[in-house]
């Protein structure tokens, strides 16, 4: 074993055991989710940047920028503008309702059955893409640290589900998290997403020094270096706009194509935050709306610092490094390894050991290296979890007990029988997600992964629904399940359809953007609206215009606001 | 694991005539909605939050657009071989934060006061 993967799983066993002291200690001490009582607006913030950051932003935005330069960057600026969307219009109403989760306020109005049922369906679906990109990430990091795993497992792995074979590092990485969360408990307390905040800006910071150090602090002299690396196929200068999507190549809709995936690349960015579930759970932990207004500027300010930072990262792995260079193994003088694809999800690793090395020497570099990858997968379980709690509650708490066991077949559940339902939904989930990380393979980028697919069904199906809940009242349950439901299915049938993300890149596809929110979110709110009108028209539900006034009153003044949202 | 707990059935089903308790519940409600202090509350919201947000919007997609419309000038170098594209992504980060900054300081001098005076009416029943 090198010494790379020994100071890793250290480093990781630390994460791990301080994990458990915390939860525990949570557990014990206030009644795990009763913490919410006491979880002040700067922890829940903390938390927020800790469930938010995920493999996408520590090893995806880096690697875009590596590896495309200036548009990278986009996915930064997105991704935190799109707290604003959040605090102006969703994290206050939400606090103030006071509830367990998103279908839980929904259906404060709506019929709870079909309105259960279909925020289920949309919270698996926004989940497991979301998990996909995060179990290729960690496959990543696997890749790495083990670079002949994947050669030494093939043969075991040499059998196909639906026409794909399962990635040998991302399966088994992928099925060690799934047991750690299912059996150590689905634990994504606020304490778990606070530690994982701490390493990941600490591992952030201590590189983007680095790098700065580097070129001695001087600003110019790195953008003098940037500016000589240049693209290969646009001869662009990495700090010019245009490489991952060149300008004037082709057109749509009579607009260039570039700028249309750019346009439709933001508005997934800035709207799809406001509608994913792990996150909005997390203002259910407050004490009111002012704790959850607190949390939104603590996050705003840690996720915003950390998304600056993304530029010293991905330029400095660029031009440092290179992006021929980046992939699993390196040969001396930090050249690939002979027969290595370059991975661009490898950029923060493969920076760090570059940085390492240079400062500190081959074992400064193996540390650094054992050290980032370790606060990488602290990043990725910790979301993992997070994801997990949220479709797993959602399926258990919103499908399961309130629809199938309270409506369908009536009788009491037992807690054993909840929690065994959210187990088996977590292990299905889960291998769901691997089998999709495989399908997509390995050097997709998990940043363009996460904001082309998880983003765009939370801002086309969870989002109008959650805003005309709140704010429009003739909406009701027919405008609220064509939203869920058909934003979810246009979404994943417009990627499905689309060019992806898997190499080599599809030639014809029948739909022409990556990114499909352009057309996936507008369509999600006409469905909502449409919906309603024709559920009006059949004269459905129309206890949902009356039940819009407590609601209203509610969001916005916190009135009767539960003191402790979140069950024993 | 968020479990245990079922949440309280739905009052009545839907595409049925609402019965009169909760009939009589959704006028409390709409009662209150129709109180000055509500009303004030809601107007002084929007009045911040719609042009606020109209504002980020334009201003966050003045980005992409500036950048596809106008690639050359954005990639004018400003400082060295600092461009006007990547002052431009920078600034986005200035404007999410001071938005940010000014709506707290809005919720907490206004809209607190305003939810604070329809709590204090709701305690002591509508009427007051």
């Amino acid at each position: 074993m090198s010494i790379t993967l020994v100071l890793f799983l250290i480093v990781v066993g630390i994460t791990l055991v301080i994990t458990a002291w915390a939860a525990r200690r949570t557990r014990t001490t206030v009644q795990f989710w009763a913490a919410g009582r006491t979880i002040k607006g700067w922890q829940n913030g903390l938390a927020i940047a800790g469930d938010y950051m995920s493999a996408a932003s520590f090893l995806g935005i880096a690697g875009l920028i590596a590896f495309n330069g200036y548009d990278g960057f986009m996915y930064s600026v997105g991704w935190l503008v799109a707290y604003l969307t959040v605090l102006f219009l969703i994290a206050e109403p939400m606090r103030n309702t006071g509830k367990y989760t998103m279908a839980d306020v929904l259906s404060y109005r709506m019929s709870p059955v079909p309105v259960r049922s279909a925020a289920a369906i949309s919270t698996v679906a926004v989940s497991a893409s979301y998990m996909m990109a995060q179990m290729i990430g960690a496959g990543s990091l696997i890749k790495i640290l083990l670079p002949d795993l994947d050669k030494n497992l093939r043969p075991y792995f040499d059998w196909a589900i639906f026409g794909t074979k399962l990635d040998p590092s991302i399966a088994l990485v992928g099925l060690m998290m799934m047991i750690y969360v299912i059996v150590g408990g689905m634990v994504a307390t606020t304490w778990v997403q606070i530690v994982k905040a701490v390493l990941l800006m600490g591992g952030a910071i201590l590189l983007s020094l680095l790098v700065l150090f580097y070129f001695n602090f001087n600003f110019l002299a790195f953008f003098d270096k940037i500016h000589s690396v240049k693209d290969s196929a646009t001869k662009l200068p990495f700090t010019s706009p245009g490489i991952l999507y060149p300008y004037g190549k082709a057109t749509i809709w009579g607009v260039d194509k570039a700028l249309v995936e750019n346009v439709s690349l933001g508005m997934a960015l800035i709207l799809g935050t406001a509608g994913l579930p792990h996150i909005l759970m997390r203002f259910f932990t407050v004490p009111n709306a002012k704790a959850a207004r607190t949390s939104v500027a603590w996050a705003m300010g840690l996720i915003g610092s950390f998304y600056v930072m993304t530029t010293f990262l991905g330029f400095g792995a660029a031009a440092l490094i290179g992006k021929a260079n980046i992939c699993a193994q390196v040969v001396s003088g930090f050249k690939c390894a002979p027969g290595l694809k370059p991975n661009n999800n490898m950029s923060m690793p493969r920076l760090a050991d570059f940085l390492g090395s240079y400062f500190f020497g081959t074992t400064g570099g193996e540390f650094l290296l054992a050290f980032i990858a370790a606060v990488a997968f602290a990043t990725i379980l910790a979301v993992v979890a997070g994801l997990t709690l949220a479709a797993s509650s959602a399926f258990s708490h919103d499908f399961y007990v309130n629809v199938v066991r309270t409506h369908l077949f009536h009788g009491t559940v037992s807690e054993r029988e909840q929690v065994l339902v959210a187990r088996i939904t977590a292990a299905l989930v889960g291998l769901l997600s691997i089998w999709l990380a495989a399908k997509t393979g390995a050097t997709a980028n998990v940043a363009a992964l996460v904001a082309g697919v998880a983003f765009v069904i939370a801002a086309s199906a969870n989002l109008p629904a959650i805003l005309f809940t709140l704010f429009w009242k003739r909406f009701n349950t027919w405008g609220a399940v064509a939203s869920l439901v058909g934003g979810t299915v246009v979404t994943i049938w417009l990627v499905a359809v689309g060019p992806g993300w898997t190499l080599p890149a599809v030639a014809h596809p029948a739909f022409p953007l990556q990114n499909v929110g352009i057309v996936a979110i507008p369509v999600g709110f006409v469905l909502a609206i449409v919906g309603t009108y024709v559920g009006e028209l059949f004269k459905a539900d129309r206890l949902a215009e009356l039940r819009f006034h407590e609601i209203d009153v509610r969001a916005q003044t916190g009135v009767g606001a539960e003191a402790s949202p979140m069950p024993a | 694991m968020e479990v245990g707990k079922t949440l309280p059935a739905q009052k009545a089903p839907p595409g049925e005539e609402a019965p009169p308790e909760l009939a009589a519940e959704a006028a409390h409600w709409e009662g209150l909605e129709e109180t000055p202090e509500f009303k004030e509350l809601v107007r002084a919201r929007w009045r911040f939050v719609a042009p606020a947000t109209v504002f980020f919007l334009v201003y966050y997609f003045a980005l992409p657009l500036s950048n596809g419309l106008f690639p050359n000038v954005m990639r004018t170098e400003i400082i060295g071989h600092i461009n006007l594209a990547y002052l431009f992504a920078l600034s986005e980060f200035v404007m999410a934060w001071v938005l940010a900054y000014f709506y707290i300081r809005q919720a907490t001098r206004v809209f607190d006061p305003l939810a604070e005076k329809v709590r204090e009416r709701a305690a002591r029943g509508q009427k007051g």
